[in-house]
């Protein structure tokens, strides 16, 4: 099994790796339609300049959330699991970027299930600009042998 | 909200388009997606990772929102069918014919394993008051989707907020 992060590894103030993709037009294309999103501003550049008023087609919402969702678990490994993600697009990918995310650890806690959190703050830049801002409360295992993915109803506080 | 049609005025809080997904969860979609973000975490590639770590296969619960998404097309439908039906709602009520999401909230339940049919509604919370941004000018929205498995698990709540425009 991969790298597997525990609780007791984990601080505030931590930095995550970095992790910077380029981005052309089938990045763009393939995350739109593994999401069944089938709105032309993904796929038809002539559509997204006209109608939406941007450069080019863009990077569209579930396909941001599941590079966070790679970006913390690459973090984690398979025992870390999501518990929330929320993220605010200030402003568009497109093809012929260079997207890179960010991350700091801003919060590390057991909650009163015995589960071990941790609260982290990401962010996706182009260039010297962010693009993204995302806050992403993520279960790890609370010690050797713990896993929150056994978690169900009251043990399961997201 | 004074100038908003008492039409969408009363759409908030109220549960709409109760629906149920048109197919069963499944894994060929599961690895087109983390393709799609180059996501090699085991648990979605190997059945033995699975087995071991979440009871069996699991979607990666960002997806939660795929399982609803319709076909582009169907036999016997005459108009596409969207997602996030209230949100077209709103374009069209408030007479906004452009729109982008802005900021996504997710809240994850159960996993959502293949062979489950998810069911969702949604609720619009908020309408705001006129705003202009670099877009144009329009007004943003908070529209909740809530899913649950076919056993009524709960397995996750998403909140979007979009900005219907105009381009003038």
């Amino acid at each position: 099994m991969d790298t597997q992060l525990t609780l007791d590894q984990v601080k505030v103030g931590d930095a995550l790796p970095e992790l910077a993709i380029d981005v052309n037009p089938t990045t763009v294309v393939l995350g739109a339609l593994a999401a069944r999103d089938w709105r032309p501003m993904h796929h038809d550049k002539d559509f997204a300049q006209e109608r939406n008023g941007t450069k080019h087609v863009f990077i569209n919402t579930p396909h941001n959330a599941a590079y966070f969702e790679r970006y913390v678990t690459d973090w984690t490994g398979p025992h870390g699991r999501l518990g929330k993600i929320q993220f605010r697009m200030k402003d568009s990918v497109f093809p012929g970027d260079t997207m890179v995310f960010h991350g700091n650890v801003e919060g590390v806690e057991t909650d009163d299930a015995g589960c071990g959190w941790v609260q982290l703050r990401l962010w996706l830049s182009v260039g010297d600009k962010t693009t993204t801002e995302c806050n992403a409360r993520v279960a790890v295992p609370a010690r050797e042998g713990d896993n929150p993915w056994k978690r169900r109803g009251d043990a399961w506080k997201p | 909200m004074s100038d908003v049609p008492a039409e969408v005025q009363g759409w908030i809080g109220q549960k709409r388009y109760e629906e149920q997904g048109e197919f069963d969860v499944e894994r060929g979609y599961i690895f087109t997606s983390c393709a799609s973000v180059e996501n090699g975490n085991p648990i979605f590639w190997s059945d033995k990772a699975a087995n071991e770590v979440t009871d069996g296969p699991i979607a990666p619960p960002t997806m939660i929102s795929v399982w609803f998404r319709p076909h582009h097309w169907a036999p016997g439908r005459s108009e596409q069918a969207q997602p996030l039906q209230v949100h077209f709602d709103l374009k069209e009520k408030l007479g906004l014919p452009e729109a982008v999401m802005t900021d996504n909230t997710i809240t994850f339940g159960e996993p959502v394993r293949p062979g489950d049919r998810l069911k969702t509604w949604q609720v619009l919370r908020s309408v705001s008051e006129p705003k202009t941004t670099k877009l144009g000018a329009g007004r943003f929205w908070v529209i909740d989707v809530v899913y649950e498995n076919q056993d009524g698990g709960w397995v996750g709540t998403e909140s979007y907020t979009g900005f219907g425009y105009r381009r003038d």
